[in-house]
């Protein structure tokens, strides 16, 4: 298969349908709108469900509702309206149903602006609703990759039950790049037994996440829990860069872990021992594979670079374990932080002379 | 002695006539509704309009958050829990899917008036081909009585203790005549629970509705008022006289949009 020219968020919105996307609830906001719009006309040709929602409250339930149905459903959106989306997320977790989001991340808090942040991660990672739960987090760096992980997040949702969160930000939205589109997938027709169909020659089925009395409400967290024990035992992944003798560790995820691959690469032709480690699954975090690195005692230290304040750089402390010194570079509102800024921090973590520091230098630590 | 002979001869199964028996779509639980509640006699001819339409078994009941939280038990077909309001969104999205299901929600004054204001104003603009059966108390009944957007003018709540002052909390909300003026409502009621007239009016109702749905002419919507004894802190006939003295003049009874389609039957 040849490769084709994409835009980010309309590769991902076609990515989708492959993967068997059949219904898409959504409301417009930038950097995302793109994949609202592509599936307008895309959906309705393929004889599949559009509907632009009144909100992303409205949309979020008419994915709850489709998703109740046993039907592979999805919605997109950024920063603000995924805060809008908290509350049905808690129910879709607390109801187990599979549900497909798209979070293509801006600068924040409030209306902030609309250039690329990785400022939900705590949101997507930590939090997405009230409660105790977790989705799992895809974060891809490349457009390649974020379709690769799409054409693969029905069969993740409903192996589990879950959310699956692909979390880009506007960059990954709105960039162009050659990619090889995957092809449409074959579905059974059949649905799940717990789907709501209708109670032909069955009892009623039931999706809720209520459960009044302590006892069952506990024995449902308790299942929850299992579960999350379960896919963090199957679905930690990442990739590494130049990491196998690396001294200096950097870790970055999506849009940043690609600017570090530049990093790493300037490094090296300057002779320093620098590799990046990249999660791929934000939750669960890849912490056996960091873990198995700084066993081998060959990591000295690690850089934690994110386009936030250190969302990402608590994770990684507490993989770490003060084994050794975690250094933090970050840039917010919308600022995207450059392989020249990150050169003189690994100098200096190498030892040697950080040389011309960046004109823009907000080091937080 | 007289007793015994009594029960050995009763007549046989098949010479008695069922008159009454629970419709099938009801299930056989106990509710746990309010003594003199209506929501109980509403659950039922809802229950009984999709026996007789013959749709149990592709029929989806979407639960509101509010008294009817529970409804989904209630009802013998598949069913769902929506969050607070936003039941008419989660039928949108379980019809969008399934257009041949018959989808219906059941919220309260709070929920479908007040937090889900925006939901059922869309799922109506819209035009959703479902069925929104809308039980007005004019309070917040799970939570304890507060004030409600349908909350009568003066009406003493747990949240309005000097009486609702319309000057500074607003006057009731009539949703029937709001969606009635939208293209995309094929049905718009206003039914009450006050008397058996009333009662049998408000079945004929819920059937349009779910006609409505099944002809995919629009949204079919029903407000029933119904009554709330315990926190109203009043019996259940006080309670029915407060609906007709009280309730009816602010929220007028009739059918404020009948789709022509629905007309033509008798
Ligand atoms: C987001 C959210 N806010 C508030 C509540 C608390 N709450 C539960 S029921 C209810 C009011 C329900 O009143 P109504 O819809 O009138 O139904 P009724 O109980 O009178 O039948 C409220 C405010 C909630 N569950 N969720």
């Amino acid at each position: 298969m040849s490769k084709e020219l994409w835009k980010g968020n309309e590769a991902l919105a076609e990515a989708a349908i492959r993967a068997g996307a059949e219904a898409f609830f959504g409301y417009p906001i930038t950097p995302q709108s793109e994949l609202l719009e592509y599936m307008s006309r895309r959906m309705p040709e393929l004889g599949r469900v559009f509907l632009q929602a009144e909100s992303e409250i409205g949309a979020i339930n008419m994915v709850y509702g489709a998703a109740s149905a046993g039907v592979r459903v999805m919605t997109s959106s950024s920063s603000p309206g995924i805060s809008l989306m908290q509350e049905g997320l808690s129910y879709i977790a607390g109801s187990e149903v599979p549900v497909v989001l798209v979070d293509i991340m801006r600068g924040g808090p409030g209306l902030g602006n609309i250039q690329p942040s990785q400022g939900d991660y705590n949101q997507m990672v930590k939090s997405a609703g009230h409660g105790d739960f977790h989705s799992i987090v895809l974060a891809p760096s490349t457009l390649q990759e974020a379709i690769d992980l799409i054409y693969d997040s029905f069969e993740l949702a409903f192996r589990y039950r879950t959310i699956v969160v692909i979390l880009g930000d506007g960059s990954l939205g709105q960039m162009m790049e050659p990619v090889e589109m995957p092809p449409f997938k074959e579905w059974p027709n059949e649905r799940p037994d717990w789907a709501l169909r209708g109670a032909k020659g069955r009892p009623p089925n039931l999706i809720t996440s209520l459960y009044l009395g302590a006892e069952k409400l506990e024995a449902l967290n308790l299942r929850l829990q299992e579960k999350l024990a379960r896919i963090k035992a199957h679905e930690q992944r990442h990739a590494t860069f130049m990491a196998e003798d690396a001294e200096t560790l950097i870790v970055a995820f999506g849009t940043v872990g690609r600017i570090a691959t530049s990093a790493v690469r300037q490094a090296r032709a300057e002779g320093m021992k620098v590799g990046l480690f990249r999660p791929i699954t934000l939750w669960p975090w890849p912490e056996e594979a960091l873990d198995a690195l700084l066993e081998t005692g060959r990591i000295k230290n690690i850089l934690v670079v994110e386009m936030n304040a250190g969302q990402m750089l608590e994770d990684v402390e507490r993989i770490v374990a003060r084994r050794v010194p975690v250094r933090f570079y970050g840039r917010m509102g919308g600022a995207i932080p450059l392989p020249d800024d990150i050169l003189p921090i690994l100098r200096e973590m190498q030892g040697r002379p950080a040389g011309e520091m960046a004109a823009t230098e907000p080091v937080l630590a | 002695m007289a007793i015994a002979t009594l029960s050995t001869e009763k007549p046989p199964i098949e010479a008695m006539e069922v008159v009454y028996k629970r419709p099938e779509s009801l299930a056989e639980v106990q509710t746990h509704y309010c003594p003199g509640c209506t929501h109980g006699i509403i659950h039922r001819l809802v229950a009984e309009v999709i026996d007789e339409l013959g749709v149990r078994e592709k029929t989806i009941g979407v639960a509101p958050v509010g008294c009817a939280v529970f409804a989904y038990q209630y009802f013998n077909v598949d069913g769902c829990e929506a969050a607070h309001g936003r039941a008419p969104a989660m039928a949108t999205g379980l019809k969008r899917v399934m257009p041949d299901r018959i989808i219906f929600t059941y919220q309260g004054d709070g929920d479908l008036a007040s937090i889900g204001g925006n939901e059922i104003m869309h799922a109506a603009a819209r035009g959703e081909n479902i069925t929104v059966i809308f039980v007005n108390n004019a309070n917040y009944g799970m939570t304890g009585g507060q004030m409600a957007p349908t909350t009568l003018p003066g009406m003493v709540t747990t949240s309005s203790p000097y009486g609702r002052d319309v000057k500074t909390q607003g006057y009731p909300v009539h949703i029937t005549e709001m969606l009635a003026i939208m293209p995309g409502v094929a049905y718009a009621s206003r039914n009450s629970m006050h008397s058996v007239a009333e009662i049998r009016k408000t079945k004929k109702a819920i059937r349009k509705a779910f006609e409505a749905q099944i002809k995919g002419l629009g949204l079919g919507i029903v407000e029933i008022l119904s009554s709330c004894p315990t926190n109203w802190r009043m019996d259940p006939f006080e309670s029915l006289e407060f609906i007709r003295d009280h309730m009816v003049p602010v929220f007028p009874l009739g059918e404020y949009k009948v789709h022509d389609e629905l007309k033509r039957r008798k």
